[in-house]
């Protein structure tokens, strides 16, 4: 490209645009495998240490190496970190995907590309930014064999000075990520800085998108929400874990290993206060988590939608015979083997009712890494006081992203182990029955091997409130009434919703999960574009709780936004509300396998309520790759 | 005066270790082994409050019901109590896990989950009551049918059979013997024994069933096992909290000393066996089912194996019941972690 190219190019892109500081959207596309993970996540916290709020989304393939991933940045000063359909500077370092990623660019935006790629000749109405790096890489990396990781390193370079990053905060980002490896440090550090001289002595700037210091994250921390639930664990006092790895679920056991040998080994015997075992399939690690938590152990296990149905027999046996489990569900697109590295919140009635027979589940909802901390230990206290399985419905955006968030609190109440037989309760009662509601609330008081109290023989076939063995309809019939009673009681437990009432709204949304973010910014959208006011019910658990028929008697509409095809959610509040009250829901269903973003819940809902909605594009930029199974 | 109540070394009477009445049919194989393991924990003096009994679902697995009701017991889901019994232990390595399955229980539905509790070696003892078919829905076929054995409506056994006990060798369980439920003595030593190691043992124990299995043409009838026993060895048991000395000529016998201390004397009756030795356990296996025989006796014993609680390196308290401060990190934990996420 000649500079003149430049000139002609600058004229076009610029003259309709603004400076945009501090609110747009880089996509990076790369190879997977080729070392572009650091170089984004040295990107994304560069941008955080900036003090700009920011979110950062992979999108990457069911493969190891070679195949297109896309990385997603987004600085928003008003902290919207919900994904953007919408990419305003592209990397594109794939060959190919890099002409379909140009092609599918708003006008305006900018690329950095790989020169010998030669987008420019692609479109006239972007700004190109074209980096040598194959010349760059060499010159900074003699060993040949590392230059196609270190090559990653020099967009980032690039990118802070054309975006107005802090070089010196870019170091310091690069060695939080690369840690006490020093060699590597050294050479990524050139690679970077090779990138930031290169830019300065080629381009000028002619895009109007700039990054400016703030100070909006000030004591904030980066952390991918399985991570953050392995920290709750911990903090909760797990001690048996079993698994089977399973994307993308693995890196919360992978995480919570790594916690636990660090902050969980016994200083004085340098033995684990633990048990994690990868078990041969999901099955055995619900099995072993019920063996384990009859035994009176905090235990749990994680997998993702697949591993829900393996574990269908065992759920059903956890809830008849009430042994407490927690089971963190990392949803991913199906239905079967689906897209295991895309997202969605599709497991919902699956979970809900897991296994055969009148079976049905508590579900809790995070929304956030603070939420997947703080219920990660809900989830133990619900497990044991109600003895039964818990369903954490977290999803791959939330489980396998960066998230930006506050510190997380320390736990300030001891753990509740539930209603445990003692010596003190037995005398009370003067009798025992291992299933006998004595307090009302469905709950029963159960004995654990070993600890000397009245035994009992726990089994998935019938049994009466003594935990004998009967077949008798009016024993059946008592126990699953029981059983109801139970379930009645923990919808007074389970965590409320959180719910903004705005007394002009005649809509109001429901939302859970990561659809939280898109939600929020739409609200917005709505109010600023068409002044349609919204009020908002994050709904957060299953079984509702009993302001959902509050929020919804309070409105005219009731969209339920959701990432699944089936309006999953919606269809679980149909089976519990007046024909009148079901008459007022209407759906936003989102299920490509992206993250849900405002602008698609906007439109949708604009639509429904009679606006005219041009649509913009249906290409959505990285989207994905075809073939190459 | 009244006689002096009989009762065991830690003072319980007999009666303690009994279950509730067997439903099972008359003449069951299974309702001997029910006996035997319960003179065992007896004679053992095991406690038990400590005592798991796990089982999947079948005719064997009703059987924990009948024996140890102070115990605690789970009557899991089909082919899965490994992975049950497994997360038991995990919870408190002071318990001793008794696993009841059968042969379709194990070699079919569950052969995915058998298979990877002997290669744990979890201090179970997994008790296998074998009667090559399904009883409870009414007499067919389990992957332990042998070849050519016949059902009672005609149909013979055209697959070849799976050896759960040449199996549990192959893929490392520590303690693997095989029994017929008819004798009382070798069976009664063996559960003993199994009670000493410390590792998984795994017991098959031949179990006729006399609904559906115990006809002419059947090789898991009465008279057929009775027939073709072949048992490698004589088993003696000294525990060891009995002070008694073996004399034996030697090369006759095998001695064996347990995890706890007990010795086990295994009298050679075939001059070679030795029940230390994988491959030849394996051969001798092979050799007898050629002949249509079934090898009784501790086929193979290796008492030294750290068990899988060990390998995980798990504190000697059962993690059940370990205090709150043990198992929350204190707040410097999570502010050293809050400062590596900045």
């Amino acid at each position: 490209m000649s500079p003149t190219d430049l000139a002609v190019q600058e004229k076009q892109a610029s003259a309709h645009r603004q400076r945009v500081v501090n609110d747009f959207s880089i996509q990076v596309a790369t190879v997977n495998g080729s070392g572009s993970q650091t170089a984004n996540m040295v990107l994304l916290r560069s941008v955080l240490l900036m003090g700009v709020p920011v979110s950062g989304k992979n999108m990457f393939p069911s493969n190891i190496a070679g195949l297109p991933t896309w990385y997603t940045i987004r600085a928003s000063k008003r902290h919207y970190i919900a994904r953007k359909k919408e990419v305003d500077f592209l990397v594109a370092m794939n060959p190919e995907t890099a002409k379909e990623d140009v092609l599918t660019l708003e006008p305006g935006s900018a690329v950095v590309y790989d020169e010998p790629l030669k987008l420019n000749a692609l479109r006239t109405d972007l700004v190109f930014y074209p980096v040598p790096f194959d010349k760059l890489v060499a010159a900074v990396c003699p060993d040949a064999k590392l230059r196609r990781l270190v090559k990653n390193m020099i967009y980032p370079g690039v990118l802070a000075k054309i975006l107005g990053l802090d070089p010196k905060l870019m170091e310091q980002a690069l060695g939080k990520q690369l840690g006490k490896k020093a060699k590597a440090v050294v050479l990524n550090a050139a690679a970077l800085k090779a990138g930031w001289d290169y830019a300065e002595a080629t381009f000028t700037k002619q895009d109007p998108f700039f990054i400016e210091p703030m100070n909006e994250t000030a004591g904030k921390i980066l952390i991918e929400g399985n991570a953050a639930a392995a920290i709750g664990c911990m903090m909760a006092g797990v001690t048996v874990v079993a698994w089977y790895p399973i994307t993308p679920s693995s890196s919360l056991c992978e995480s919570l290993i790594s916690y636990m040998k660090k902050y969980r080994i016994d200083k004085a015997t340098g033995k684990a206060t633990f048990a994690i075992v990868q078990a041969e399939d999901e099955i055995a690690s619900l099995g072993m988590v019920i063996g384990a938590s009859w035994a009176g152990a905090r235990s749990m296990t994680a997998t993702a939608g697949p591993g829900i149905s393996l574990m269908g027999e065992f759920a059903g046996l956890a809830y008849y015979a009430e042994t407490p489990a927690v089971i963190f569900d990392v949803q991913r697109v199906g239905p079967s083997t689906g897209l295991p590295t895309r997202t969605a919140q599709g497991d919902l009635i699956q979970a809900a009712f897991l296994s055969h027979g009148d079976t049905k589940h508590i579900m809790i909802i995070p929304s956030s890494v603070e939420e997947c901390y703080t219920m990660a230990q809900e989830a133990f206290e619900l497990a044991e006081q109600f003895q039964t399985p818990v369903f954490v419905m977290m999803d791959l955006d939330l489980g396998m992203n960066n998230w930006m968030s506050d510190a997380f609190t320390y736990p300030t109440t001891p753990i509740n182990r539930g209603k445990l037989l003692t010596e003190a309760k037995l005398k009370e009662l003067g009798s025992w029955g291992r299933y006998t509601d004595v307090d009302g609330d469905g709950i029963p008081y159960r004995t654990i091997p070993g600890d000397h109290m009245p035994p009992y023989f726990a089994r998935g076939s019938g049994h009466n409130a003594k935990g004998q063995y009967s077949e008798r309809p009016d024993d059946y019939v008592e126990n699953m009434d029981r059983l109801n009673r139970k379930f009645e009681t923990a919808r007074t437990h389970v965590p409320k919703p959180v719910v903004q009432n705005n007394p002009k709204a005649k809509v109001g949304f429901i939302a859970f999960g990561t659809s939280h973010y898109a939600t929020e910014e739409s609200r917005d959208q709505l109010r600023e574009e068409t002044k349609v006011e919204t009020s908002y019910f994050r709904l957060r658990a299953y079984p509702f709780t009993d302001d959902l028929v509050t929020f919804i008697d309070a409105h005219d509409r009731i969209y339920v936004i959701e990432q699944n095809r089936d309006a999953q959610m919606r269809q679980l509040m149909k089976l519990e509300l007046s024909p009148e009250r079901q008459t007022k829901l209407r759906s936003v269903l989102h299920y490509n396998g992206l993250p849900i973003d405002a602008r698609s819940i906007t439109d949708d809902v604009l639509a429904q309520e009679g606006y005219e909605v041009t649509k913009k594009t249906s290409r959505v930029p990285g989207a994905g790759m075809t073939g190459g199974e | 005066m009244a006689t002096p109540v009989k009762v065991n070394r830690i003072g319980l009477e007999p009666q303690v270790y009994k279950g509730s009445k067997t439903t099972l049919c008359a003449g069951c194989g299974h309702n001997a082994i029910s006996e035997r393991i319960i003179d065992a924990f007896y004679e053992m003096g095991v406690d038990p409050r400590q005592v798991v009994k796990l089982s999947g679902i079948g005719c064997s697995s009703k059987s924990p019901a009948y024996f140890l009701g102070g115990s605690h017991g789970f009557n899991a889901v089909h082919g899965r109590m490994p992975s049950v019994g497994t997360g038991a232990m995990l919870a408190n390595n002071k318990l001793i896990a008794i696993g009841v399955s059968g042969d379709g229980d194990t070699g079919a539905i569950g052969i995915g989950q058998f298979v990877h509790l002997m290669r744990r070696n979890l201090p179970i003892i997994y008790i296998i009551e074998d009667n090559g078919c399904y009883g409870l829905t009414k007499g067919q076929f389990s992957p332990t049918a042998d070849l050519g054995s016949k059902l009672k409506t005609g149909i013979v056994n055209d697959l070849p059979p799976i050896d759960t006990c040449a199996l549990a060798i192959e893929l490392g369980a520590t303690f693997v013997a095989r029994s017929f439920s008819g004798d009382k003595k070798q069976l009664l030593s063996l559960l003993k024994a199994a009670l000493a190691h410390r590792g998984t043992v795994m017991l098959d124990v031949i179990s006729p069933c006399v609904t559906f299995n115990d006809h002419e043409g059947s090789t898991k009838s009465y008279a057929y096992v009775k027939d073709h026993d072949d048992p490698l060895e004589e088993v003696s048991f000294v525990p060891f909290f009995e002070d008694i000395t073996v004399d034996y000529e030697p090369g006759s016998t095998q001695e064996v000393t347990m995890h706890d201390g007990s010795k086990l004397y295994l009298k050679k009756i075939e001059e070679d066996y030795d029940a230390t030795d994988k491959i030849n356990a394996l051969r001798r296996l092979h050799e007898t089912a050629r002949r249509g025989e079934f090898a009784t006796g501790i086929i193979y014993i290796e008492p030294d194996r750290d068990d899988f609680l060990t390998q995980l390196n798990i504190v000697d308290e059962p993690l059940a019941t370990l205090p709150l401060e043990r198992v929350r990190p204190g707040k410097e934990a999570l502010d050293e972690i809050m400062e590596g996420l900045r």
